[in-house]
């Protein structure tokens, strides 16, 4: 069985589609027949031919919000056209930013429930069953909908592998954003892009990062050393975030990014519930930490017991060497 | 400026607990703690008051068998009192109906300017219940705030993005959610301590808050349909360093190609 339609919601920047979008799209045009997307930007003709590739049909599209965050205005339009009677089974969009602002409006505003941090989606009869880890990945909870649609969900990035299906442009709607009153009144003013260096955590083959076993904030230059050496993203555990050693830009995990790539190397990370989720899926994981018994050693291929410290200069050196 | 902190009050996370095998939802039977999460909307709400010159912090929770420890714990960092939420009928309880009980609890607080809660709780993470809230609320709403400035009825807010941060300003009264480590959160002073034992807190039940049928497993839109052992990642060689295991690392690199 599949679903008669589902919504997916779109993401880009500088007219390219957020890989995100395209993994969902992926999947979700094997759970439904029609695959339309809905996008808040100006630039919705510049990513059609995109979005038709991955499986959609259509896109609707806000248009510019002239700054306004997203959140209010997109649900709002949604809301229009689903009250309008152009309901789908499911709108689904990704734990970002973005996606979970839209989809926490929208459910206030429709009275649906959203199911959050999914892996992954399937269809059961006429019911869509979505599946989030739980306990840092080691249980997964199949969950669906007993109220009415449309169904919100919300996946987890890296969920999926996308892959183009060789559709043809999707058709540009534009739907009009109702006037949002006093609660659409955030907007932003002014945008700040921080630069890094290297691959980004999303795409990099190789990640290094750095926990609470680094020991203080100064011992952080070893990861960056490392990553530079290796190409490699430098990537933080939420404690040392926490503490304000690095950016939240830098947190890998469950509420950070989740990442798989080629190796993962875990400097001083013990390997709380809330990183596993976020690397467990690397294909290739090296621990160092000092303690014997941390978790992280029950899903690293290569785990040291040792002291950062000693070990990432060494490490540092003869790679330098080479 | 009078600030409402919605905070939750969660299990141990070094003791995450277990899902209970009829619910099949988390169980909530030990002593619950102060969600880490919420210390630094607690901690931004006394420094927003504070810079006001004068106005109040009021907790919101929502938790099971009257649990007030976490509530305490806020209560001791400064916030002035406290409602709480709690009622059998709440078991079961989805994230939107969560909004629907902290929201009808935040109404009651008169004057409030602003609204604080985490991005996410530590336990059940939907990340979803700040918006949640604000839209059964219809305020504007900042989330993933890293810094807040007040300036006359404006907040001026940095929001995190993908690739750094927004400027954003928003009218008041409005809620916004913090991530965690802007701050610092304080310790509670022994002063704190002794004074938060005698500081209100309003307990009220779902039909205080005239939301009967719309909350707990009645008002949930989702079921949990099964629980399945994730496929366990096999670990492989642990070694002790002699002083020589960086060598592993290099060859083990070398043999994946990436060097």
């Amino acid at each position: 069985m599949t679903l008669s339609k589902i919504w997916v919601l779109a993401e880009a920047s500088d007219g390219k589609v957020a890989t995100t979008t395209l993994e969902i799209l992926t999947k979700v045009r094997e759970l439904a027949t029609t695959v339309e997307a809905i996008y808040a930007g100006g630039d919705a003709d510049a990513i059609a031919a995109q979005l038709g590739e991955y499986g959609a049909s259509k896109v609707y599209t806000t248009g510019d919000l002239a700054g306004a965050l997203p959140g209010v205005p997109v649900a709002n339009a949604i809301a229009a056209l689903v009250e309008g009677g152009n309901a789908p089974d499911a709108i689904v969009a990704a734990t970002s930013y973005v996606g979970r602002d839209i989809a926490g409006r929208l459910s206030a505003k429709l009275d649906r429930t959203v199911i959050t941090n999914n892996v992954d989606l399937e269809v059961d009869g006429d019911k869509l069953v979505t599946t989030e880890p739980v306990f840092g990945g080691s249980t997964n909870v199949k969950t669906t909908f007993t109220a009415a649609g449309p169904h919100l969900v919300l996946v987890r990035p890296k969920s999926f592998a996308p892959e183009s299906a060789g559709g043809a442009a999707a058709a540009v709607e534009t739907i009009a954003v109702p006037d949002s009153g006093k609660s659409g009144g955030a907007v932003i003013t002014n945008r700040h892009v921080e630069e890094r260096e290297g691959p980004s955590l999303d795409e990099a083959a190789i990640v290094v990062s750095g926990g609470r076993g680094l020991g203080e904030a100064a011992s952080y230059v070893m990861v960056e050393d490392l990553a530079k050496l290796l190409a490699a993203a430098p990537g933080a555990s939420r404690a040392i975030v926490d503490a304000g050693w690095v950016p939240y830009s830098y947190q890998v995990g469950q509420t950070g990014k989740v990442v798989k790539p080629t190796v993962y190397i875990a400097a001083g990370i013990s390997g709380a519930t809330q990183h596993m989720v976020g690397m467990k899926g690397s294909k290739n994981i090296i621990a160092i930490n000092k303690d014997a018994e941390a978790p992280i050693f029950s899903v690293s291929d290569l785990g040291i017991v040792g002291d950062v410290h000693k070990i990432l200069p060494q490490l540092i050196e003869a790679l330098k060497a080479r | 400026m009078n600030v409402v902190v919605c905070v939750k009050q969660i299990p141990d996370p070094a003791d995450p607990g277990a899902l209970d095998p009829t619910t099949k939802t988390l169980k909530r039977d030990g002593k619950l703690i102060l969600d880490e999460s919420d210390s630094y909307g607690v901690e931004m709400a006394l420094q927003l008051v504070t810079a006001a010159g004068g106005g109040e912090v009021t907790l919101v929770s929502m938790a099971p068998n009257g649990e007030v420890s976490g509530l305490r714990t806020a209560l001791a960092m400064g916030a002035a009192k406290a409602i709480l939420v709690s009622d059998d009928a709440l078991a079961g309880t989805d994230a939107l109906g969560t909004a629907k009980v902290l929201a009808k609890a935040i109404a009651r607080v008169e004057g409030a300017d602003l609204v604080l809660t985490a991005t996410e709780s530590s336990d059940g993470y939907t990340g979803t219940v700040p918006e949640q809230i604000a839209g059964l609320l219809d305020l504007p709403s900042v989330t993933f705030a890293k810094q807040i400035e007040i300036n006359g009825s404006t907040l001026k807010v940095q929001r995190q993005t993908e690739d750094g941060f927004d400027d954003v300003e928003c009218p008041m009264p409005a809620l916004v959610s913090v991530t965690a480590g802007v701050v610092e959160p304080r310790y509670p002073s022994f002063k704190g301590i002794m004074a938060a034992k005698s500081k209100p807190v309003d307990t009220l039940t779902v039909a205080d808050l005239g939301l009967d049928g719309q909350v707990g497993w009645a008002g949930a839109g989702q079921q949990i349909v099964a629980i399945e052992e994730a496929p366990a990642r096999e670990s492989g060689e642990v070694i002790e360093d002699d002083g020589t295991a960086f060598e592993k690392i290099v060859a083990f690199l070398d043999n994946l190609k990436v060097l």
